[in-house]
């Protein structure tokens, strides 16, 4: 019984880390589509911040002679969120400014990104001596440090406590988030950009201005997903195993089954978490069948996407004017 | 530049009996009395000029819009009216001219500007974000405060409601109001926004005459507040009725300015137009009728399972136009889907077409294709012309090809019949267009029309059904429209007109079905029924007493 236990708690901390990733990815994604821009990029936005955070943090801790902690993670945090609004710029200025078919953009970035990463993953790689040897030991465990409460409380300890100061950040932009979009007035006229920017316009709402913070500022969000994933998920190294690429996509399933509302996205990130791992808890699985409970999130995602049209509810529908570019003079 | 104060003032006409276009267009408004020096016009446009790649959208236009009226902006399609006043609202940014606004020159660069100056415009395809609520879409983009004030704002709309006599429920969202909720929305933002020059683009296009009455009464409160109204429309009925002053635009020219009480419809047809036209609308008495189409019982369900069509029993005749009339969405457009083959029918319904020989056969359950291979000739003109009528990628001669395609044994397509037809097409109806290589969707509204009804008629249809065939089109192109109907209804096809002006419906059509909420509310007679009469039986199920036969 006790064992059981253990497993459910080891699965349920397992998930809200594994899931944390994909929620930063998709509350980013979730901010990004309000304004009506569809940025198939993810992925490689979250490449783009993890690499950026690991090179400004191994930067510094190869040149300092004993790193800051708190100056660490500043630069991680920096650097990561620099590295993904300057990917989240190029998609703006193709897709907003230039009015660039925004899928084609998109996957260009997710390529570029992931590209981009892998080829300075490398250089890291070589700088740091060899494959595996890159080492951000400060800024990691600055990054995985927990605060734990009093002792005694045993599993609501480890299942509330036990994580870096990132998962807590990431609920917190969640509620933000969904805070700015249903109570401020900014909110709402972000949303109105992405359903009917015509209309935003002659209200009086300066759409070009809307569409770039947001997706910008989403892309920075998206980014920490990348970081949290490199300095807190596998401890502060580079792995050139497509695995960002893979959660990228998660995090694009997630904000269509989160049906574009951030607090949905907490809990079906970590919904998200618990499946894709579910495999480990059960016993006599082969490698093979291992794969498909993998898929298992994609399968709830098309499950929500056809209750969702099936039930035609207006508020669950991606916004209207999603995917489509808006000139003010077109006739 | 002429000097301030040397513009007509509302009421004098500028017009000048044959007068070509090429004199017009540089001639403002002459300055005949001084005594408009007094009167500083609200807004003043002066030598407007807007270009859209190689075409002149508006050229040297002036025009004064005083305090305390009703200005009509009248003209045909793409004479620019919209454009004139996109450029009022800050949609639209003039490459030449000035505006003034209470005697001061402004520089209008966005809706804000527009805002600030207290201008306020009602766009015909209504800015409205559907899943907001009305309160959320009337304080869009104003960021009076951080949070959001929903409540300051009911109480605000509940005040504007109680002055000029609206009705409107803050809470209600966007995507569950009829049309002229819709529109009372966009009024009411525009007057929180503290509007004093209102502009409504074709306000009067979708709403019953009732509706319509009630609009003219608010606007009416509104012009006794002391603002300016400006109404862009092409009814002239509706001009006469509400306006005090008309100024007309012709192919993006300024043509000139008259007060209402002086003028008359023939008149102002003349200067939109320019040159003289009848505005009467044949009506042929039918001859050698033909039972063509019996519906009986036809109901309709659509996919989220509302009732769309409730039992609708009625005859369409070869030799006449049967005229369809309805609020918007009271099934007109299942209607015609279904008979077309595009739709299913609940079953117990029946759809009997007859044939020029006396064969019978049912429409029901089976695809356009099949409609065709029966060798029913069923022309098609539907309500979205460019997503449903026509390809807007495809030019003019491919279009055609779409109806023939299928035609002969050969397993190439014949392209010869199709360029000549469009061609003819294009030749004879007058369709302004560079060739037949130019995809339509580039054409105007008025020439997709001509290339859609000129490709459906070109089959010799037995059963014609055209929805709203003459929406957004101007005088001299919907009375063409009109005369092909008439045409084919001689030629002995029968000829369902589904239409919105009920002036219109009840000048052409030999009867009127009218739909109320998909029943049929009564079948009338074309020749003796009121304008009035068809109106409540739209809103109201069944005929009322004077109208019955």
């Amino acid at each position: 019984m006790n064992q059981v236990l253990t497993q459910i708690i080891t699965l349920i901390t397992t998930a809200i880390s594994f899931g944390t990733v994909i929620m930063y990815g998709s509350l980013g994604e979730i901010l990004t589509e309000k304004s009506g821009h569809l940025n198939l990029g993810v992925p490689g936005i979250m490449y783009l911040g993890g690499i950026g955070g690991l090179i400004g943090s191994f930067i510094y801790e190869m040149n300092a002679a004993s790193p800051s902690p708190a100056l660490c993670l500043i630069i991680a945090l920096l650097s990561a969120v620099a590295c993904s609004v300057l990917g989240g710029l190029i998609y703006s200025f193709l897709t907003i400014t230039l009015r660039a078919n925004q899928n084609v953009t998109g996957l260009t970035i997710t390529i570029l990104g992931s590209g981009a990463a892998n080829f300075f993953g490398g250089s890291l790689s070589k700088l740091a001596g060899g494959v595996g040897q890159i080492s951000v030991a400060v800024t990691s465990s600055a990054f995985r440090a927990t605060q734990h409460l009093t002792d005694g409380l045993g599993a609501v300890d480890t299942l509330l406590f036990n994580y870096g100061f990132m998962v807590y950040l990431a609920l917190l932009i969640a509620i933000l988030m969904s805070l700015f979009l249903n109570r401020t007035s900014k909110g709402l006229n972000l949303r109105a950009v992405g359903e009917n920017p015509a209309t935003a316009d002659a209200a009086g709402i300066n759409v070009t201005r809307y569409k770039y913070l947001a997706t910008c500022t989403g892309a920075a969000i998206s980014g920490l997903g990348g970081l949290y994933y490199v300095m807190d998920y596998i401890n502060g190294t580079w792995a050139n195993d497509g695995n960002i690429e893979a959660l990228g996509w998660l995090a694009v399933a997630l904000v269509i089954f989160a049906t574009w509302k951030p607090l949905r996205a907490i809990w079906g990130a970590f919904l998200f978490g618990a499946l894709y791992w579910l495999y480990n808890y059960i016993p006599g699985l082969s490698r093979s069948s291992q794969q498909i409970f993998k898929m298992l999130p994609y399968v709830v995602t098309i499950i929500v996407l056809i209750t969702v049209s099936l039930r035609h509810k207006k508020e669950d529908q991606p916004p209207s004017s999603l995917g489509l570019s808006y000139f003010r003079e077109d006739r | 530049m002429l000097p301030a104060g040397g513009f007509a003032p509302p009421g004098i006409c500028t017009l000048k009996e044959g007068m070509g276009l090429e004199n017009i267009s540089k001639v403002a408004p002459p300055e005949e009395t001084a005594a408009a020096a007094e009167r500083v016009p609200a807004v003043r446009m002066e030598g407007i000029t807007k270009t859209f790649g190689p075409v002149t959208a508006n050229d040297n236009v002036s025009l004064d819009i005083y305090n305390g009226e009703i200005l009509s902006l009248l003209g045909e399609n793409g004479s620019g009216k919209t454009t004139l006043m996109n450029m009022l609202s800050g949609i639209y940014y003039p490459d030449a001219g000035t505006i003034s606004v209470n005697g001061k020159p402004v520089s209008i660069r966005s809706p804000k500007d527009a805002f600030d100056l207290h201008i306020g415009m009602i766009h015909q395809h209504f800015k409205l974000v559907n899943v907001l609520t009305a309160a959320e879409n009337i304080i869009l983009g104003l960021n009076e405060k951080f949070r959001l004030d929903l409540k300051g704002v009911r109480r605000s709309v509940a005040e504007i409601c109680e002055r000029y006599g609206f009705e409107i429920d803050p809470d209600k969202k966007v995507y569950d109001m009829s049309v002229s909720e819709k529109q009372t929305l966009e009024i009411v933002k525009v007057l929180y926004r503290g509007a004093d020059i209102l502009i409504l683009d074709e306000p009067t296009a979708v709403l019953t005459p009732q509706e319509t009455q009630r609009l003219f009464g608010v606007m009416r409160n509104m012009k006794a507040d002391g603002k300016s109204i400006v109404i862009i429309t092409h009814k002239l009925h509706e001009v006469m009725a509400i306006s005090d002053r008309v100024a007309v635009l012709r192919k993006g020219a300024f043509v000139g300015s008259i007060a209402t009480k002086d003028t008359d419809p023939q008149q102002l047809t003349d200067m939109m137009v320019g040159h003289a036209v009848t505005l009467n609308i044949d009506r042929p008495e039918p001859v050698n009728i033909r039972k063509c189409l019996e519906v009986e019982n036809l109901s309709v369900v659509d996919i989220e399972g509302v009732t769309k069509l409730d039992s609708v029993s009625f005859t369409a005749y070869g030799g006449e136009i049967l005229g369809v009339a309805g609020v918007s969405g009271s099934g007109q457009k299942e209607l015609l889907e279904v008979i077309a083959g595009l739709q299913p029918a609940r079953p117990g319904s029946s759809v009997i077409y007859t044939d020029m020989e006396g064969r019978t056969s049912s429409l029901l359950g089976k695809t356009p294709m099949e409609i065709k291979k029966l060798g029913v000739h069923l022309a098609f003109v539907p309500e979205d012309r460019l997503g449903m009528g026509l390809v807007g990628d495809l030019d003019i001669a491919d279009n055609m090809l779409i109806r023939t395609y299928t035609d002969g044994s050969s397993m190439f397509v014949d392209m010869k019949k199709p360029r000549r037809l469009a061609e003819e097409i294009v030749h004879d109806f007058e369709v302004v267009t560079p060739g037949i290589t130019t995809p339509v969707r580039k054409l105007s509204g008025g020439n997709v029309q001509k290339v859609l009804v000129g490709r459906e008629i070109s089959g010799k249809p037995s059963l014609l059904m055209s929805a709203y065939a003459v929406r957004g089109l101007d005088i001299n192109t919907s009375y063409t429209i009109y005369r092909l109907m008439n045409e084919q209804k001689q030629r002995g096809a029968a000829v369902i007109y589904v239409g919105e002006d009920l002036d219109v419906l009840l000048e052409l059509c030999d009867r009127i079905l009218v739909l109320c909420a998909g029943k049929v509310s009564g079948i009338v007679d074309g020749r003796n029924t009121t304008k009035e009469q068809v109106g409540l039986m739209m809103t109201h199920l069944g005929l009322p007493e004077e109208a019955a036969e």
